[in-house]
């Protein structure tokens, strides 16, 4: 089962409308024996000169099974489709955009509304955004039909961007995000011992709270370098009310060949604090109120490298297609947790080896501007 | 208790786009700039967006979110130097 759907993302920039440009990719993701890949369509269009309208068509096809399933559970397949519509308003400095996306499975529905406002300052040296989304999910678990929970979801962002010199735009951002209802995933489960079984230890369900706040700050700067590239960064905060601490940073570097090549490169790591209520192995079942054993939940670090290159087509701004590009884009990563253990480790119960795994990712796509 | 005071910052901020103070909001975005709109010609440059492939960001931005404990206040802060 997917994670909730995607928030719509606001694809724009402040105080003039989104770009016309229709993009279409294709995307992969292989790690801890799952395999995830699909196309991903988006197409943007100016109506007179203060509306933008904008779709986007994704999906997941999802198959294997990750070290949770291999754990307890067999191999599945799977797919999710998102869909997005959203419109652009330009009013003077001001823009506003609305966008409703659906994210469907055959035992996860998911819809969102996300409304957003940014309005520039200063000479246009700032930009001021807030956004508000609100979402509402609909779980199911397979092979079970009388399973129907609910859970709904709600945001609040504030963003400002300035630009400081003539080379460097530095934004800052602060998200704080509420989720209500069935929040588990109804497919994991917790391990408790038991010396009559013959493992040692047995699996019962997760209860997690059913509710959830938390709040993230994000600070990001890119800055112009001579012989036209560039050098950017990004640091951001985390903390929820399950206990979760997070922080993670980013740095990257952009260079151009000539006019038509554009390479960029970057390293990320993410490190997080468990749950309070997370324990790799309960002492007895219904320890405690609340009990998690999903190692997204746990203490684990990950870090990840990238590289993208593109290639441009530069047309006449008089023909119908202005721009073209063509995109390569690939990631490894590498996740080490530290106390969620292997359970396919054949060691005594709570020694098994500590779980980490990499993965792959694959972005290919072209886009036109028109 | 804890999402009233972004309710109350969101509302307050919200309020200033579209009420009173007009004469102030005015000024405000109709300030002389200290970067001139002819020197922005490096910012213009889409090697200055953060988000300048939406459609990879936002699929990065899942892969993350679904792997990873935290969520929110990534990717870049929307804004720009309103120079397409």
């Amino acid at each position: 089962m997917g994670a909730a759907c995607l928030l719509a993302m606001p694809f724009a920039d402040a105080a003039v409308l989104p770009q016309d440009r229709a993009d279409a990719m294709y995307h992969s993701y292989e790690g801890d024996g799952v395999s995830i890949d699909g196309p991903s369509i988006l197409l943007r269009k100016q109506v007179g000169d203060k509306v933008s309208l904008s779709a986007n068509y994704y999906v997941d096809s999802i198959s294997g099974a990750s070290i949770d399933v291999r754990a307890s559970a067999s191999e599945y397949k799977e797919e999710r489709t998102e869909t997005t519509v959203g419109i652009d308003y330009l009013h003077n400095k001001s823009l506003l955009n609305l966008s409703f996306t659906n994210s469907s499975e055959n035992d996860f529905e998911a819809r969102s509304l996300h409304l957003g406002i940014s309005q520039d300052f200063f000479g246009d040296l700032t930009t001021l955004s807030l956004d508000y989304s609100r979402g509402w999910d609909e779980v199911g678990r397979t092979g079970d039909e009388d399973f129907a929970e609910e859970a709904n979801r709600q945001k609040y962002g504030l963003g400002v961007t300035q630009i400081l010199t003539k080379n460097l735009i530095m934004g800052l951002k602060a998200e704080n995000i509420s989720d209500s209802g069935y929040l588990n995933n109804p497919y994991r489960f917790v391990r408790f011992l038991d010396e009559s079984s013959a493992r040692g230890y047995r699996f019962t369900t997760e209860i997690y709270p059913e509710a959830r706040t938390s709040n993230a700050f994000s600070v990001n700067a890119i800055y112009y370098l001579p012989h036209r590239a560039s050098v950017y960064g990004e640091a951001r905060l985390y903390s929820d009310t399950w206990g979760i601490d997070a922080s993670n940073v980013k740095l990257g570097y952009i260079h151009t060949f000539g006019d038509d090549w554009v390479l960029d490169v970057y390293v990320r790591h993410y490190q997080q604090d468990k749950a309070d209520f997370y324990q790799d192995l309960f002492a007895r079942e219904n320890q405690f109120n609340y009990m998690a054993r999903d190692k997204e939940l746990s203490t684990f670090s990950n870090i990840s490298a990238g590289v993208a290159v593109s290639y441009e087509w530069q047309f006449s701004q008089t023909t119908t297609i202005k721009k073209s590009s063509l995109n390569l884009e690939f990631d490894y990563m590498r996740f080490d947790y530290d106390d969620f253990r292997n359970l396919l480790d054949d060691a005594p119960v709570g020694e098994e080896a500590l779980f980490s795994f990499s993965a792959t990712v694959l972005r290919l796509y072209g886009s036109i501007w028109y | 208790m804890k999402q009233s005071m972004p309710i109350a910052v969101v509302t307050l901020l919200a309020s200033t786009f579209l009420s009173g103070c007009a004469s102030t909001f005015k000024e405000l975005t109709e300030i002389e700039p200290w970067v001139k709109p002819y020197e922005r010609s490096h910012l213009a440059d889409p090697i200055m967006s953060m988000n300048r492939n939406p459609v990879a960001s936002a699929y990065t931005k899942h892969v993350f979110e679904a792997r990873e404990g935290a969520r929110g206040a990534d990717g870049g802060a929307g804004g720009g130097c309103g120079c397409n």
